[in-house]
Protein backbone atom coordinates (compact mmCIF):
# COMPACT_ATOMS: atom_id res chain seq x y z
CA UNK A 1 0.00 0.00 0.00
CA UNK A 2 1.27 3.40 -1.27
CA UNK A 3 0.45 6.07 1.26
CA UNK A 4 -0.01 9.41 -0.33
CA UNK A 5 1.70 12.91 1.45
CA UNK A 6 1.73 16.52 1.28
CA UNK A 7 4.32 18.89 1.64
CA UNK A 8 5.06 20.53 4.39
CA UNK A 9 5.08 17.94 6.75
CA UNK A 10 3.40 19.27 9.75
CA UNK A 11 4.79 17.18 12.76
CA UNK A 12 1.87 14.60 13.12
CA UNK A 13 2.55 13.79 9.62
CA UNK A 14 5.74 12.83 10.61
CA UNK A 15 4.67 11.06 13.92
CA UNK A 16 2.74 8.82 11.48
CA UNK A 17 5.39 7.71 8.92
CA UNK A 18 6.85 4.36 9.80
CA UNK A 19 10.05 3.05 8.64
CA UNK A 20 8.98 0.97 5.79
CA UNK A 21 6.03 2.90 4.33
CA UNK A 22 6.01 3.34 0.82
CA UNK A 23 5.07 7.06 0.28
CA UNK A 24 4.29 8.97 -2.69
CA UNK A 25 5.31 12.67 -1.90
CA UNK A 26 3.47 15.88 -3.30
CA UNK A 27 4.02 19.09 -3.04
CA UNK A 28 7.61 21.44 -3.24
CA UNK A 29 10.81 20.63 -2.17
CA UNK A 30 14.84 22.04 -2.13
CA UNK A 31 17.26 20.07 -3.57
CA UNK A 32 21.19 20.29 -2.69
CA UNK A 33 24.02 18.20 -2.89
CA UNK A 34 27.89 18.26 -1.64
CA UNK A 35 29.08 21.66 -2.44
CA UNK A 36 25.88 23.55 -1.50
CA UNK A 37 26.15 21.60 1.82
CA UNK A 38 29.45 22.72 2.47
CA UNK A 39 28.29 26.44 1.46
CA UNK A 40 25.57 26.22 3.70
CA UNK A 41 27.26 24.70 6.49
CA UNK A 42 30.20 27.33 7.02
CA UNK A 43 27.52 29.85 6.60
CA UNK A 44 26.07 28.58 9.93
CA UNK A 45 29.46 28.04 11.51
CA UNK A 46 29.81 32.02 11.07
CA UNK A 47 26.57 32.54 12.15
CA UNK A 48 25.12 33.99 8.79
CA UNK A 49 21.81 33.80 7.52
CA UNK A 50 21.00 31.57 5.00
CA UNK A 51 20.26 31.95 1.70
CA UNK A 52 16.97 30.13 1.49
CA UNK A 53 14.51 29.11 4.40
CA UNK A 54 15.07 25.48 5.28
CA UNK A 55 12.53 25.88 7.84
CA UNK A 56 10.37 23.19 7.78
CA UNK A 57 11.89 22.21 4.41
CA UNK A 58 12.62 19.15 2.69
CA UNK A 59 16.15 18.53 1.02
CA UNK A 60 16.07 15.93 -1.62
CA UNK A 61 20.08 15.02 -2.39
CA UNK A 62 20.42 15.36 -6.39
CA UNK A 63 22.51 16.83 -9.08
CA UNK A 64 20.35 16.22 -12.05
CA UNK A 65 20.97 15.97 -15.61
CA UNK A 66 20.45 18.69 -18.24
CA UNK A 67 16.75 18.95 -19.65
CA UNK A 68 16.45 18.38 -23.28
CA UNK A 69 13.97 20.14 -25.13
CA UNK A 70 10.34 19.85 -24.03
CA UNK A 71 10.91 18.40 -20.49
CA UNK A 72 10.74 20.37 -17.26
CA UNK A 73 13.70 18.26 -15.69
CA UNK A 74 16.71 15.50 -16.59
CA UNK A 75 17.13 12.63 -15.73
CA UNK A 76 17.30 13.29 -11.29
CA UNK A 77 17.70 10.45 -8.81
CA UNK A 78 18.72 10.19 -5.72
CA UNK A 79 22.72 10.94 -4.64
CA UNK A 80 24.16 8.87 -1.99
CA UNK A 81 23.24 10.61 1.50
CA UNK A 82 26.52 9.87 3.49
CA UNK A 83 28.56 12.41 2.18
CA UNK A 84 26.29 15.25 3.43
CA UNK A 85 26.06 13.61 7.28
CA UNK A 86 28.54 16.22 8.05
CA UNK A 87 26.28 18.72 7.77
CA UNK A 88 22.76 17.39 8.04
CA UNK A 89 22.80 17.75 12.08
CA UNK A 90 23.10 21.62 12.03
CA UNK A 91 20.33 21.93 9.20
CA UNK A 92 18.03 19.63 11.47
CA UNK A 93 18.56 21.64 14.44
CA UNK A 94 17.86 24.82 12.54
CA UNK A 95 14.02 23.83 11.82
CA UNK A 96 15.41 21.38 8.21
CA UNK A 97 12.24 18.57 8.66
CA UNK A 98 13.46 16.15 6.55
CA UNK A 99 15.67 14.36 3.69
CA UNK A 100 15.41 11.85 0.21
CA UNK A 101 18.57 10.88 -0.60
CA UNK A 102 19.85 7.06 -0.75
CA UNK A 103 22.05 4.91 1.39
CA UNK A 104 22.38 4.59 5.23
CA UNK A 105 23.37 7.95 7.49
CA UNK A 106 25.64 7.60 10.40
CA UNK A 107 24.87 7.59 13.96
CA UNK A 108 24.82 11.54 14.53
CA UNK A 109 22.11 12.16 11.79
CA UNK A 110 19.92 9.37 13.19
CA UNK A 111 20.05 10.88 16.82
CA UNK A 112 19.30 14.20 15.01
CA UNK A 113 16.33 13.21 13.10
CA UNK A 114 15.06 11.59 16.71
CA UNK A 115 15.66 14.70 18.71
CA UNK A 116 14.05 17.24 15.89
CA UNK A 117 10.83 15.08 15.35
CA UNK A 118 12.35 14.40 11.13
CA UNK A 119 12.33 12.00 9.00
CA UNK A 120 14.90 10.47 6.13
CA UNK A 121 13.29 8.95 2.90
CA UNK A 122 15.13 6.87 0.15
CA UNK A 123 14.34 6.96 -3.33
CA UNK A 124 15.34 5.04 -5.54
CA UNK A 125 19.28 5.48 -6.59
CA UNK A 126 19.43 4.85 -10.33
CA UNK A 127 16.19 5.18 -11.59
CA UNK A 128 16.65 8.87 -13.03
CA UNK A 129 14.56 8.90 -15.77
CA UNK A 130 11.39 8.00 -13.50
CA UNK A 131 11.36 10.32 -10.94
CA UNK A 132 11.77 12.76 -13.27
CA UNK A 133 7.83 12.10 -14.53
CA UNK A 134 6.96 13.17 -11.27
CA UNK A 135 8.80 16.55 -10.91
CA UNK A 136 6.43 18.70 -12.40
CA UNK A 137 8.23 22.51 -12.22
CA UNK A 138 11.98 23.41 -11.09
CA UNK A 139 13.10 26.81 -10.20
CA UNK A 140 16.75 28.21 -9.67
CA UNK A 141 16.75 29.56 -6.12
CA UNK A 142 20.55 29.99 -5.54
CA UNK A 143 24.49 29.02 -5.75
CA UNK A 144 24.00 29.03 -10.03
CA UNK A 145 27.34 29.37 -10.19
CA UNK A 146 27.53 25.42 -9.11
CA UNK A 147 25.86 24.13 -12.08
CA UNK A 148 23.94 20.84 -11.28
CA UNK A 149 24.93 21.20 -7.46
CA UNK A 150 22.79 24.66 -7.05
CA UNK A 151 19.97 25.08 -4.67
CA UNK A 152 16.48 24.42 -7.02
CA UNK A 153 13.18 24.55 -5.83
CA UNK A 154 11.34 21.10 -7.17
CA UNK A 155 7.31 20.85 -7.17
CA UNK A 156 6.82 16.83 -7.11
CA UNK A 157 3.69 15.25 -7.58
CA UNK A 158 3.52 11.61 -6.65
CA UNK A 159 7.29 11.24 -5.99
CA UNK A 160 8.34 7.36 -4.76
CA UNK A 161 9.78 7.29 -1.73
CA UNK A 162 10.45 4.81 1.39
CA UNK A 163 10.48 5.92 4.69
CA UNK A 164 14.05 4.77 5.22
CA UNK A 165 14.65 6.68 9.22
CA UNK A 166 11.52 7.43 11.14
CA UNK A 167 11.20 9.79 13.74
CA UNK A 168 11.68 7.01 16.37
CA UNK A 169 14.76 6.01 14.85
CA UNK A 170 13.76 2.94 13.09
CA UNK A 171 16.10 2.05 10.54
CA UNK A 172 15.25 0.41 7.27
CA UNK A 173 18.63 0.13 6.06
CA UNK A 174 19.18 -2.10 9.11
CA UNK A 175 16.26 -4.27 9.63
CA UNK A 176 15.71 -4.62 6.15
CA UNK A 177 18.94 -6.63 4.68
CA UNK A 178 18.50 -8.35 8.50
CA UNK A 179 15.28 -10.37 7.20
CA UNK A 180 17.03 -11.55 4.54
CA UNK A 181 20.51 -12.08 5.60
CA UNK A 182 21.56 -15.63 5.23
CA UNK B 1 50.41 -5.05 -43.22
CA UNK B 2 49.70 -1.40 -44.86
CA UNK B 3 49.58 1.69 -42.74
CA UNK B 4 45.99 2.96 -42.23
CA UNK B 5 45.36 6.71 -41.95
CA UNK B 6 42.27 7.45 -39.97
CA UNK B 7 40.82 11.09 -39.56
CA UNK B 8 40.55 12.48 -35.94
CA UNK B 9 37.03 13.41 -36.51
CA UNK B 10 36.11 10.06 -37.43
CA UNK B 11 37.60 8.67 -33.82
CA UNK B 12 35.33 12.13 -32.32
CA UNK B 13 32.24 11.16 -33.97
CA UNK B 14 32.51 7.54 -32.69
CA UNK B 15 32.99 8.09 -29.24
CA UNK B 16 30.48 10.66 -28.90
CA UNK B 17 27.54 7.27 -29.96
CA UNK B 18 29.18 5.51 -27.55
CA UNK B 19 29.08 7.85 -25.41
CA UNK B 20 25.10 8.54 -26.21
CA UNK B 21 24.29 5.22 -26.36
CA UNK B 22 25.79 3.64 -23.14
CA UNK B 23 23.60 6.22 -21.10
CA UNK B 24 20.87 6.15 -22.67
CA UNK B 25 20.36 2.25 -23.58
CA UNK B 26 20.89 -0.25 -21.05
CA UNK B 27 22.86 -3.46 -22.09
CA UNK B 28 20.78 -6.68 -22.81
CA UNK B 29 22.83 -8.73 -20.07
CA UNK B 30 21.76 -5.86 -17.37
CA UNK B 31 18.16 -5.85 -18.16
CA UNK B 32 18.03 -9.45 -18.87
CA UNK B 33 19.71 -9.98 -15.06
CA UNK B 34 17.32 -7.35 -13.75
CA UNK B 35 14.06 -8.84 -15.00
CA UNK B 36 15.24 -12.92 -13.80
CA UNK B 37 15.94 -11.28 -10.19
CA UNK B 38 12.39 -9.54 -10.56
CA UNK B 39 11.05 -13.33 -10.69
CA UNK B 40 13.16 -14.89 -8.00
CA UNK B 41 13.70 -11.54 -5.17
CA UNK B 42 12.27 -12.43 -1.81
CA UNK B 43 11.25 -8.84 -0.73
CA UNK B 44 8.38 -6.92 -1.61
CA UNK B 45 9.89 -4.01 -1.69
CA UNK B 46 12.72 -5.33 -3.38
CA UNK B 47 10.75 -6.69 -5.83
CA UNK B 48 8.79 -2.99 -6.13
CA UNK B 49 12.51 -1.42 -6.29
CA UNK B 50 13.14 -3.66 -9.43
CA UNK B 51 10.52 -3.35 -11.20
CA UNK B 52 11.08 0.71 -10.70
CA UNK B 53 14.46 -0.13 -12.23
CA UNK B 54 13.39 -1.69 -15.12
CA UNK B 55 10.25 0.50 -15.86
CA UNK B 56 13.53 3.87 -15.42
CA UNK B 57 15.57 1.39 -17.77
CA UNK B 58 12.71 1.19 -21.10
CA UNK B 59 11.46 4.84 -20.09
CA UNK B 60 15.37 6.37 -20.78
CA UNK B 61 15.70 3.96 -24.08
CA UNK B 62 12.36 5.12 -25.73
CA UNK B 63 12.63 9.19 -24.76
CA UNK B 64 16.90 9.07 -25.50
CA UNK B 65 17.81 10.27 -21.65
CA UNK B 66 20.30 8.72 -19.23
CA UNK B 67 19.38 6.07 -17.10
CA UNK B 68 20.99 7.71 -14.18
CA UNK B 69 21.51 11.74 -13.72
CA UNK B 70 25.19 10.90 -12.59
CA UNK B 71 26.56 10.09 -16.56
CA UNK B 72 29.89 9.22 -14.86
CA UNK B 73 33.48 9.63 -15.89
CA UNK B 74 33.76 9.15 -19.23
CA UNK B 75 36.16 6.08 -19.35
CA UNK B 76 37.94 4.02 -22.29
CA UNK B 77 39.40 0.77 -23.28
CA UNK B 78 41.21 1.28 -26.39
CA UNK B 79 42.91 -1.48 -28.38
CA UNK B 80 45.08 1.07 -30.79
CA UNK B 81 46.45 -0.80 -33.88
CA UNK B 82 50.21 0.03 -34.23
CA UNK B 83 49.59 0.46 -37.91
CA UNK B 84 47.31 3.32 -37.80
CA UNK B 85 47.92 6.98 -38.41
CA UNK B 86 45.86 9.44 -36.86
CA UNK B 87 45.31 12.42 -39.63
CA UNK B 88 44.51 15.77 -38.73
CA UNK B 89 45.34 15.62 -35.03
CA UNK B 90 45.92 13.26 -32.23
CA UNK B 91 44.03 10.24 -30.77
CA UNK B 92 43.67 12.02 -27.40
CA UNK B 93 42.44 14.88 -28.64
CA UNK B 94 40.00 13.33 -30.93
CA UNK B 95 38.69 11.22 -27.48
CA UNK B 96 38.50 14.12 -25.36
CA UNK B 97 36.59 15.84 -28.43
CA UNK B 98 34.29 13.48 -28.87
CA UNK B 99 33.15 13.42 -25.03
CA UNK B 100 32.90 16.73 -24.95
CA UNK B 101 30.51 16.47 -27.95
CA UNK B 102 28.65 13.34 -26.27
CA UNK B 103 27.97 14.95 -22.93
CA UNK B 104 26.88 18.40 -24.30
CA UNK B 105 24.96 17.68 -27.36
CA UNK B 106 23.11 14.44 -25.52
CA UNK B 107 21.85 16.30 -22.36
CA UNK B 108 24.87 13.83 -20.12
CA UNK B 109 25.66 15.70 -16.94
CA UNK B 110 28.92 17.32 -16.29
CA UNK B 111 30.36 16.05 -13.54
CA UNK B 112 34.04 15.95 -13.21
CA UNK B 113 36.11 19.09 -11.27
CA UNK B 114 39.48 20.33 -12.45
CA UNK B 115 40.95 20.14 -9.31
CA UNK B 116 40.57 17.28 -6.82
CA UNK B 117 41.60 19.03 -3.58
CA UNK B 118 41.65 23.02 -3.52
CA UNK B 119 39.66 24.15 -6.63
CA UNK B 120 36.96 21.72 -7.56
CA UNK B 121 36.08 23.67 -10.15
CA UNK B 122 33.71 22.17 -12.90
CA UNK B 123 35.02 21.75 -16.24
CA UNK B 124 31.78 22.38 -17.78
CA UNK B 125 32.42 19.40 -20.47
CA UNK B 126 32.87 16.26 -18.57
CA UNK B 127 36.63 16.17 -19.76
CA UNK B 128 39.57 14.71 -19.31
CA UNK B 129 38.72 11.52 -19.57
CA UNK B 130 40.04 8.34 -18.54
CA UNK B 131 42.03 7.09 -21.44
CA UNK B 132 43.24 3.20 -21.20
CA UNK B 133 45.29 2.35 -23.81
CA UNK B 134 46.61 -0.83 -24.98
CA UNK B 135 48.87 -1.10 -28.39
CA UNK B 136 48.08 -4.56 -30.64
CA UNK B 137 49.46 -5.27 -33.78
CA UNK B 138 46.94 -4.46 -36.81
CA UNK B 139 45.16 -1.27 -38.58
CA UNK B 140 41.78 -1.04 -36.79
CA UNK B 141 41.07 1.09 -33.26
CA UNK B 142 39.09 -1.15 -31.09
CA UNK B 143 36.89 1.31 -28.50
CA UNK B 144 34.81 0.47 -25.28
CA UNK B 145 33.49 3.28 -23.21
CA UNK B 146 31.52 3.67 -20.48
CA UNK B 147 30.05 6.38 -17.89
CA UNK B 148 31.48 5.50 -14.47
CA UNK B 149 29.13 6.75 -11.62
CA UNK B 150 31.07 7.36 -8.10
CA UNK B 151 28.40 6.42 -6.08
CA UNK B 152 29.90 3.15 -6.28
CA UNK B 153 33.06 4.01 -7.54
CA UNK B 154 33.75 5.57 -3.61
CA UNK B 155 32.66 2.43 -2.27
CA UNK B 156 35.91 0.49 -4.43
CA UNK B 157 38.82 -1.35 -2.54
CA UNK B 158 42.02 -2.42 -3.28
CA UNK B 159 44.36 -4.49 -1.17
CA UNK B 160 47.81 -5.95 -1.56
CA UNK B 161 47.65 -9.27 -0.41
CA UNK B 162 50.50 -11.84 -0.17
CA UNK B 163 50.47 -15.06 -1.72
CA UNK B 164 49.83 -16.92 1.51
CA UNK B 165 46.50 -15.76 1.57
CA UNK B 166 45.17 -17.65 -1.35
CA UNK B 167 41.95 -17.96 -2.57
CA UNK B 168 40.35 -17.41 0.79
CA UNK B 169 42.24 -14.33 1.54
CA UNK B 170 40.71 -12.87 -2.04
CA UNK B 171 37.17 -14.40 -1.20
CA UNK B 172 37.56 -12.43 2.14
CA UNK B 173 38.14 -9.01 0.87
CA UNK B 174 35.99 -8.92 -2.46
CA UNK B 175 33.36 -9.86 0.32
CA UNK B 176 34.23 -7.34 3.14
CA UNK B 177 34.49 -4.79 0.55
CA UNK B 178 31.08 -5.41 -0.69
CA UNK B 179 29.75 -5.87 3.02
CA UNK B 180 31.46 -2.54 4.17
CA UNK B 181 29.18 -0.67 0.35
CA UNK B 182 26.22 -1.76 1.92
CA UNK B 183 22.97 0.09 0.33
CA UNK B 184 25.28 2.88 -0.88
CA UNK B 185 26.59 1.77 -4.23
CA UNK B 186 22.95 1.23 -5.88
CA UNK B 187 22.41 -2.29 -5.55
CA UNK B 188 21.90 -4.58 -7.34
CA UNK B 189 25.86 -4.37 -8.15
CA UNK B 190 28.01 -5.19 -10.43
CA UNK B 191 31.32 -6.28 -9.08
CA UNK B 192 34.18 -6.18 -11.12
CA UNK B 193 37.94 -7.76 -9.37
CA UNK B 194 41.05 -7.48 -10.85
CA UNK B 195 43.54 -9.73 -9.29
CA UNK B 196 47.56 -9.82 -10.18
CA UNK B 197 50.02 -7.51 -11.56
CA UNK B 198 50.90 -4.21 -9.57
CA UNK B 199 48.96 -1.86 -7.60
CA UNK B 200 47.87 -0.17 -10.29
CA UNK B 201 46.85 -2.88 -13.12
CA UNK B 202 44.85 -4.47 -10.49
CA UNK B 203 42.76 -1.54 -10.34
CA UNK B 204 42.42 -1.16 -14.03
CA UNK B 205 41.77 -5.16 -14.42
CA UNK B 206 38.60 -4.48 -12.19
CA UNK B 207 37.44 -1.42 -14.11
CA UNK B 208 38.00 -4.20 -16.94
CA UNK B 209 35.73 -6.49 -15.17
CA UNK B 210 33.47 -4.12 -15.10
CA UNK B 211 32.81 -3.55 -18.78
CA UNK B 212 32.67 -7.33 -19.78
CA UNK B 213 28.76 -8.05 -19.88
CA UNK B 214 28.09 -9.88 -16.58
CA UNK B 215 26.46 -13.16 -19.09
CA UNK B 216 30.26 -13.82 -19.80
CA UNK B 217 32.60 -15.84 -17.43
CA UNK B 218 36.26 -15.64 -17.50
CA UNK B 219 37.93 -18.28 -19.74
CA UNK B 220 39.83 -19.93 -16.97
CA UNK B 221 37.43 -22.66 -15.31
CA UNK B 222 38.79 -21.83 -11.36
CA UNK B 223 37.89 -18.43 -11.89
CA UNK B 224 35.03 -18.96 -13.32
CA UNK B 225 33.78 -20.81 -10.42
CA UNK B 226 35.15 -18.33 -8.22
CA UNK B 227 32.84 -15.60 -10.18
CA UNK B 228 29.54 -17.82 -9.04
CA UNK B 229 30.79 -18.65 -5.64
CA UNK B 230 31.03 -14.73 -5.02
CA UNK B 231 27.95 -13.76 -6.66
CA UNK B 232 25.69 -16.49 -4.42
CA UNK B 233 27.53 -15.40 -1.02
CA UNK B 234 26.74 -11.61 -2.20
CA UNK B 235 23.30 -12.43 -2.22
CA UNK B 236 23.28 -13.73 1.04
CA UNK B 237 24.15 -10.47 2.55
CA UNK B 238 20.58 -9.66 2.14
CA UNK B 239 21.46 -6.16 1.71
CA UNK B 240 18.77 -6.65 -1.91
CA UNK B 241 17.02 -3.82 -4.43
CA UNK B 242 18.58 -0.24 -3.24
CA UNK B 243 19.74 -1.76 0.19
CA UNK B 244 16.68 -1.80 1.49
CA UNK B 245 16.41 -5.08 2.08
CA UNK B 246 16.18 -8.50 0.10
CA UNK B 247 18.06 -11.59 -2.19
CA UNK B 248 19.20 -9.70 -5.13
CA UNK B 249 22.62 -7.35 -4.10
CA UNK B 250 24.66 -8.24 -7.09
CA UNK B 251 23.66 -9.50 -10.72
CA UNK B 252 27.27 -10.14 -11.90
CA UNK B 253 30.43 -10.89 -10.59
CA UNK B 254 33.49 -10.60 -12.76
CA UNK B 255 37.04 -11.50 -12.43
CA UNK B 256 40.14 -10.77 -14.77
CA UNK B 257 43.49 -11.62 -14.00
CA UNK B 258 46.72 -10.97 -14.64
CA UNK B 259 50.73 -12.41 -13.77
CA UNK B 260 52.15 -10.99 -10.95
CA UNK B 261 55.38 -11.09 -8.93
CA UNK B 262 56.31 -13.94 -6.89
CA UNK B 263 55.82 -11.89 -3.48
CA UNK B 264 52.29 -10.33 -4.31
CA UNK B 265 48.90 -11.11 -5.17
CA UNK B 266 47.15 -7.60 -5.25
CA UNK B 267 43.30 -7.44 -5.44
CA UNK B 268 41.23 -4.65 -6.58
CA UNK B 269 37.26 -4.35 -6.23
CA UNK B 270 35.59 -1.92 -8.25
CA UNK B 271 31.83 -1.73 -7.86
CA UNK B 272 29.33 -0.74 -10.39
CA UNK B 273 26.02 0.07 -9.57
CA UNK B 274 22.95 -1.63 -11.40
CA UNK B 275 23.20 0.94 -14.45
CA UNK B 276 26.32 -0.80 -15.34
CA UNK B 277 26.55 1.13 -18.68
CA UNK B 278 29.22 0.36 -21.74
CA UNK B 279 29.53 0.02 -25.59
CA UNK B 280 32.15 -1.05 -28.29
CA UNK B 281 32.78 0.06 -31.85
CA UNK B 282 35.41 -0.85 -34.12
CA UNK B 283 37.09 1.77 -36.22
Amino acid sequence: MQKRIKLPLTDKDIKELKAGDSVLITGTLLTARDAAHKRLFELIEKGKKLPVDIKGQIIYYVGPAPAKPGHTVGPAGPTSSYRMDKYTPSLLDLGLKGMIGKGARNKDVVDAIVKNNCVYFAAIGGAAALIAKSIKKEEMLCYEDLGTEAIRRYTVEDFPCIVAIDCEGNNVYETGPLKYRK
Amino acid sequence: MEIRCIKADAVTKTVKKLFMDCNYYIGNDIMGALENSYTTENSPIGKNVLAQIIKNDKIAAQEKIPVCQDTGMAILFVEYGDKVVIEDGCFNDAVNEGVRQAYNDGYLRKSVVSDPVFDRVNTKDNTPAIIHTKIISGNTIKITAGGKGFGSENMSAIKMLTPSYGVEGVKKFVLDTVFKAGPNPCPPIVVGVGIGGTFERAAQLAKKATFRSIDTHNEDRRYAKLEQELLSEINKMGFGPAGLGGSTTALGVNIETSPTHIAGMPVAVNICCHAARHASAII
